[in-house]
């Protein structure tokens, strides 16, 4: 099987050790991974703030980067449902300005193949014991996109639970956001940082060594937030986790 | 604060003064959690609850396609039931009429049921310029009037106070507004409802003229509904002499069939109850019952414009239950005052900024007042997707656009305060689609990572105030591809830029 990496802009320049693990996650599991560098942003910055038409060409160059491939995986809930939920959306609304059905086109190839990489594992692969190992206690924040819009339900946790060594601890208030939203985070700096002092709190008061997530986006906000109150629970990626084995720890 | 929303500063100013209000965060998270949870509960019981939501959504979409009919329908059926039929286009208008009619009766006093229509609009500031005193008789827009308030959310407007605030409000005010509070008062719920109850009781018994708004409208019958869990609204539905109702137009339903559907989203949805304490229904005027006369106001203000928004119309479903404010975690922080009007939280959000045009920094800084998190969308009983007319109003904002204002249609120029952001994002999209152009930034960044700074200068500056800026690690994801897998890429190895040992160089 062949599969194409969509690391995203975020996790390329911030998180690249985010993109590596998948790589080694999806090689343990016998998928043969590729990585299109013609890939760059999924759009959904401009978009959720009201620049749709600057999305328009990277929705083209997301088409033209993976057209060759079965199937896309991301480690982004977030970037998975801009890819699911709005790319049909942009591609109807320049039709409807006249800019013809090349989008619409598009965004029909794109959407059905693109996966967040914990639905990636449990719908497609079949597998929730990816043979990880990660001696941690864990906290597991499920973050808006990838609960509301992708509706990922328990496979995160359900891949998590598999995980040898690792203890599971709850978080209170789990499906509230964290408070990051993109640029909601400079534009209305109070609410989102109250938003983020009241997830860090539950997370802390979990007593868990650190926070898991399925994006990295929701794990910046939600890190700055506990580094600068000086807390030592570390934000980790669930590719992460799930990268690590008894051999290696990730 | 008081009487008005004018001159409200734009929604992150506003919420940046009360999330530092610790007791009204208070009061808010508790009363938030206590609803949601409830509600959640009530909704859990309803097997169908999936179907009963498509239903309502597409009964309103399909009332809202045809709304010119069903509104001439109801008119004619009012008509015939012995009501008056006036309609006003916009909140003057509307105020206008009240007060004229209010005039006629002769009378300076009238009670009022708990009515949204007559916020929006400004009703009770009007008529005490015409010399005419409302008396709000629902217990929670008495203790806002009373306390010279604001409501701040639209099942509960006094759910920013606590017990004891409330009971220092009735001690102090009571008395200049009809029968003062109980000597000794205290915070006990028991005691603040008799207090208010008394007081009540003498407006129902004296006051002519009641007003109210409605939850539905019948096209076929012309029969209006008030919901209500107080039995205040019943009062003054029944009891003075003249009913005067003030509705969107956006409230009429085809048939009594379709209230099947949405007396059961509605109680469940607001009050997380199976049913309503209180269902009451009118019918024009019956002689020897209820109000001699009936006049029904018909508002606009505002609403035809959203109908003529494709995307944005979802927002004239809107049931008014709350359940979207009850579920927001921004609502929940920054308080119902912060979004400057009647409708608070996600549906104020989007209804504001429609009803009253997005030129004011204000409406154009409440489409950005969400995370885009989901969860309204997720409990609304008719599905209004909250989410989607945000962003489609927030592309309203940077873009302008064709819009319907007054009738006709205009062109929207894009906000002010918005140039640096609308260059810094077509930048960033150009790099996005200029992945060598991208990478040397990546590069440099990376190369010059030791000497950034932990605190950001200008709009970065709100994000460092709390938290800590991500560190640039040494290499990107597609420089360490390239440097460990080179060959194996398929696309755009990137042959105009680097060298090998340059990539070691900045793998450290």
């Amino acid at each position: 099987m062949r599969v194409a990496l969509f690391v995203t802009c975020i996790n390329d320049m911030l998180h690249p050790r985010t993109g590596q693990a998948v790589v080694a996650l999806l090689e343990r599991l016998g998928v043969e991974v590729g990585f299109p560098a013609e890939q760059s942003c999924c759009g959904q910055p401009q978009y959720n703030t009201g620049y749709r038409h600057a999305t328009e060409p990277l929705v083209r160059r997301f088409d033209r980067a993976f057209r060759d491939y079965e199937y896309v995986v991301t480690p982004s809930g977030s970037c998975a449902a801009m890819v699911r939920d709005n790319y049909s959306r942009i591609g109807a609304k320049a039709a409807a300005e006249g800019r013809g059905r090349g989008l619409i086109d598009a965004a029909a190839v794109a959407v059905p193949k693109t996966y967040e990489l914990t639905e990636f594992l449990v719908d497609v692969l079949k597998v929730e014991d990816v043979g990880a190992y990660y001696p941690h206690t864990v906290t597991y924040h499920p973050t808006c996109h990838g609960l509301r819009i992708l509706g990922l339900g328990d496979r995160p946790r359900r891949l998590l639970e598999h995980v040898k060594g690792l203890e599971l601890r709850e978080l209170p208030g789990a499906e509230e956001c964290c408070g990051f939203g993109g640029t909601f985070a400079v534009k209305n700096p109070a609410v989102s940082a109250a938003m983020g002092a009241d997830k860090v709190r539950n997370v802390i008061g979990t007593g868990a060594e650190a926070v898991c997530a399925v994006d990295n986006s929701c794990l910046l906000h939600i890190g700055g937030t506990l580094t600068r109150q000086g807390s030592a629970v570390r934000p980790v990626h669930i590719a992460e986790i799930l990268a690590s084995t008894e051999g290696s720890a990730w | 604060m008081s009487g008005t929303y004018l001159g409200m500063p734009a929604f992150p100013r506003a919420a940046e003064m009360s999330t530092r209000d610790t007791q009204l965060r208070a009061n808010l998270t508790h009363a938030t959690h206590t609803i949601r949870d409830k509600r959640a509960k009530a909704v859990a019981e309803l097997d169908d609850w999936a179907q009963l939501r498509a239903a309502g959504a597409a009964l309103k979409d399909r009332t809202l396609r045809h709304l010119d009919h069903y509104l001439e329908r109801l008119e004619a059926a009012v008509t015939a039931a012995g009501g008056q039929v006036h309609w006003a286009a916009d909140a003057d208008e509307a105020n206008r009429i009240v007060t004229r009619l209010v005039r006629e009766t002769g009378e300076t006093e009238v009670v009022k049921v708990k009515s949204m229509a007559t916020q929006e609009i400004g009703l009770n500031e009007a008529l005490a310029e015409a010399g005419i005193r409302a008396y709000e008789t629902d217990l929670a827009e008495l203790i806002v009037q009373l306390g010279h308030d604001l409501p701040s959310h639209i099942l509960v407007p006094a759910i920013h106070r606590n017990r004891s605030e409330i009971r220092d409000i009735f001690r102090r005010e009571m008395g200049s507004w009809g029968r003062p509070a109980p000597e000794g008062l205290t915070d006990s719920p028991a005691e603040l409802a008799e207090a208010a109850r008394l007081h009540l009781r003498e407006k129902f018994l004296s006051a002519k003229v009641g007003i109210s708004g409605a939850n539905f409208m019948v096209a076929e019958t012309g029969t209006l509904v008030v919901v209500e869990s107080e039995g205040n609204g019943r009062m003054c539905l029944t009891l003075p002499e003249t009913l005067i109702s003030v509705v969107g137009i956006e409230k009429v339903v085809p048939s009594w069939q379709d209230l099947e559907v949405f007396l059961q989203l509605l109680p469940r949805s607001s009050t997380a109850e199976r049913m309503n304490p209180y269902t009451s229904m009118w019918t024009g005027t019956t002689d020897g019952d209820g109000p001699r006369t009936f006049h029904l106001v018909l508002l606009d203000n505002g609403r035809t414009d959203t109908l003529a928004d494709t995307v944005g119309r979802q927002a004239l479903r809107c049931i008014r239950c709350s359940a979207c404010l009850n579920v927001c975690p921004v609502y929940e922080r920054a308080g119902g005052h912060a979004y400057g009007s009647p409708y608070p939280g996600p549906i104020g959000a989007i209804l504001t900024p429609q009803l009253r045009g997005m030129e004011g920094s204000l409406e154009a800084s409440l489409p950005y007042a969400s995370s885009l998190c989901g969860a309204c969308y997720e409990v609304c009983p008719v599905a209004i997707d909250i989410p989607e007319v945000l962003v489609h109003l927030r592309e309203r904002v940077v873009e302008g656009g064709p819009v319907t204002r007054g009738g006709a249609r205009t062109v929207l120029k894009p906000a002010k305060g918005h140039a640096a952001e609308r260059a810094a994002m077509r930048a960033a999209a150009w790099a996005f689609d200029h992945p060598d152009a991208l990478r040397s930034g990546m590069r440099l960044a990376a190369r010059t990572r030791r000497l950034h700074p932990q605190r950001l200068p200008g709009p970065g500056r709100a994000w460092s105030r709390t938290r800590d800026l991500p560190t640039v690690p040494a290499e990107s994801f597609r420089d360490w591809w390239q440097r460990t897998r080179g060959t194996a890429s398929e696309r755009g190895i990137w042959p105009e830029h680097g060298t090998s040992s340059e990539q070691r160089g900045d793998a450290e």
